[in-house]
């Protein structure tokens, strides 16, 4: 023990473990920390603690099979990562979705989009002192993850894209009740506006924190909210646009500080957006009928009505659900705007019935390996401000 | 779109004879074959030339082919905001000749390095770190290989005498199987059960 007052020669760095059972970790993440003091001079983030092998797995099933894997993956958006490996799927097999399907998978990716957005936004508030937010914000993601029920059976692992369109119509009321909802939406944003974006304390830790230039940004492979925040007018609805999203009516909010709080007001913008467009598809809805999925008894399995008179019908049904469809040999890369960033399936087909090689391409992976080049020189606090505004769900991290 | 494509894969064939082998356009997406040496001339090419401008990074990943001398394919995906297009180089490795890192181009090819290599055992030259990402502290094996198990080779379990977590060989109460439901008659190339009675020459 040295004697008081006097300084040790030896001062070395010190190490500690954030994680990787931490609050504000939001999962299962272990940093390892090194410090100088309280600012941080390496950060090691030791990922795959939910590791579950899920690009193995799906080799080894058919190509409806691995469809519920995906939405284990973003488990706060489920739809939106189903809808990446379905367009690979309908690009090689050369498949149309008809309209009405592609309204509904549009309703719904944007769903995941509010979802996935107010669970950041509260919890990032809450990891940096604001309790209200979440027990706010977590009421509506109720009532939208109630909208995912009725649609699907399923409040999350829905599995309900489906190669060729979606499984089910949705019910007129649901559709109504939706539509309802976006009217009341704007007014809830409102209130939590109020609560944090000029909230003292919410800006001082987020204002000039997590800074990233744009040419950093795109050589770390960041996408979705981490480019637009730093100024990128880059969205794949616009810019690739998949499905209707030509046809509908948004914007995309762009940021200029690169900072935190830049993100946290375009997520906070792009609810708006997202309710907005939600409206657009519920009215359409109400409006045009038709099928909601191809017709190509091949690739998509027959209604529960037609099998009990047709016996083409059960046929296709019992290939369908033993050996599947086939996919011709080739390589896609499909990629969707899912709340987090680009979210893309690369798919090597080998012509049989299951996926040869199936790369789940996650925003979030890309994200977090920059930990280290975002926290350094930040203090301590900021890790975790930081850690909340990057947008991390291990479901899809760590696959 | 697919003319952009095309010249732009001419382009690159043209500025880089010997380091670019093919280039292939397949459901709209350009592929770029390279010679494996020249992996990163190609990557620094893309992205700095400034009619291609693929400043964006997507993603790195392996892919196996068992049956072949090279049995992995190292896949690069890249972006370009300017051009609005994406590109795909491919280049082929064994198990035991390292590519050529591609993070002294890319910082974001740092862990998609580091899984190619937890998961196919892929080698990766000048990487500043490669070390195991996503499987367990002190696994052992490449679990996408295709001649690895699906269920593994150790599982664990909490050992209540002991204390600790214990890691025991996989004991399958039924064996792992795999049905192909490939239709007969469309040409899986095993015999049936019986068939090989109608190739027999009949005795006498």
């Amino acid at each position: 023990m040295n004697a008081p007052g006097k300084i040790d020669p030896n001062v070395r760095n010190f190490q500690i473990n954030f994680g990787p059972q931490h609050p504000a970790a939001h999962g299962v993440l272990r940093l390892i920390l090194e410090l100088d003091g309280e600012i941080v001079e390496r950060v090691d983030p030791h990922i795959g603690l939910l590791h579950r092998g899920t690009e193995k797995l799906i080799e080894a099933k058919t190509y409806l099979q691995a469809i519920p894997y995906f939405d284990r993956l973003d488990y706060v958006a489920p739809m939106n990562q189903e809808h990446a490996f379905c367009l690979a799927i309908e690009r090689m097999l050369d498949i149309t979705v008809p309209k009405r399907g592609q309204l509904i998978r549009v309703l719904y990716s944007e769903i995941g989009r509010i979802l996935s957005h107010m669970l950041n936004v509260t919890t990032q508030a809450l990891d940096v002192g604001a309790l209200t937010p979440p027990l706010w914000g977590f009421e509506e993601r109720e009532k939208l993850m109630m909208f995912y029920e009725r649609a699907s059976g399923s409040r999350m692992h829905a599995a309900y894209f489906r190669p060729g369109g979606v499984h089910q119509d949705l019910p007129r009321a649901l559709v109504e009740d939706i539509l309802a909802w976006t009217h009341t939406f704007p007014g809830f944003m409102d209130d939590l506006e109020g609560l944090l974006t000029d909230n003292r304390i919410f800006k001082q830790r987020n204002v000039d924190i997590g800074i990233v230039s744009l040419e950093d940004a795109w050589a770390w492979g960041f996408s979705g909210v981490m480019v637009r925040g730093s100024g990128a007018a880059w969205d794949l609805r616009k810019s690739q646009p998949y499905e209707c999203y030509d046809e509908l009516e948004f914007d995309i909010p762009i940021g200029k500080n690169c900072d935190n709080y830049d993100r946290y007001c375009i997520r906070m913008e792009e609810m708006r957006q997202s309710a907005e467009i939600m409206r657009q598809c519920c009215e359409r809805l109400l409006k045009e009928a038709g099928p909601v999925s191809a017709v190509d008894n091949k690739i998509v399995p027959p209604k529960r009505g037609e099998m009990k008179r047709s016996m083409e019908a059960l046929i296709h049904h019992f290939k369908l659900y033993t050996e599947g469809f086939h996919v011709p040999a080739g390589e896609i890369y499909a990629a969707v705007e899912a709340p987090k960033g680009e979210f893309g399936v690369y798919l090597v087909a080998d012509g049989t019935n299951k996926p040869y090689r199936c790369k789940i391409r996650a925003p979030g992976f890309a994200h977090l390996q920059a930990m280290d080049f975002l926290c350094r020189g930040y203090m301590l606090a900021d890790i975790s401000a930081i850690l909340g505004s990057l947008d991390i769900v291990f479901g899809e991290v760590d696959r | 779109m697919d003319e952009t494509l095309k010249e732009l894969g001419a382009h690159v064939k043209e500025s880089l004879p010997d380091a670019v082998e093919e280039v292939i356009m397949s459901y709209g997406e350009l592929t770029l074959v390279a010679s494996a040496p020249e992996v990163i001339k190609v990557l620094t090419f893309l992205r700095d030339d400034p009619s291609c401008r693929f400043v964006s990074f997507i993603d790195i990943c392996g892919v196996d082919w068992p049956q072949r001398e090279k049995r992995f394919d190292v896949v690069y995906h890249l972006m370009s905001p300017t051009l609005n297009a994406r590109i795909r180089v491919r280049v082929e490795t064994d198990e035991t000749t390292p590519v050529a890192s591609a993070t002294s181009v890319f910082a974001g090819a740092f862990w998609f390095e580091r899984e190619a290599f937890d998961m196919y055992g892929i080698l990766f030259s000048g990487h500043p770190e490669l070390r195991r990402i996503l499987t367990d502290y002190g696994f052992d094996g490449y679990p996408l290989r295709k001649d690895f198990p699906t269920t593994g080779l150790v599982e664990v379990r909490y050992d209540d005498e002991r204390k600790r977590v214990v890691y025991e060989p996989v004991k399958l109460a039924q064996e792992f199987r795999s049905f192909d439901f490939l239709s007969p008659w469309e040409g899986p190339d095993y015999v049936l059960p019986g068939d090989e009675k109608a190739t027999t020459p009949k005795a006498g």
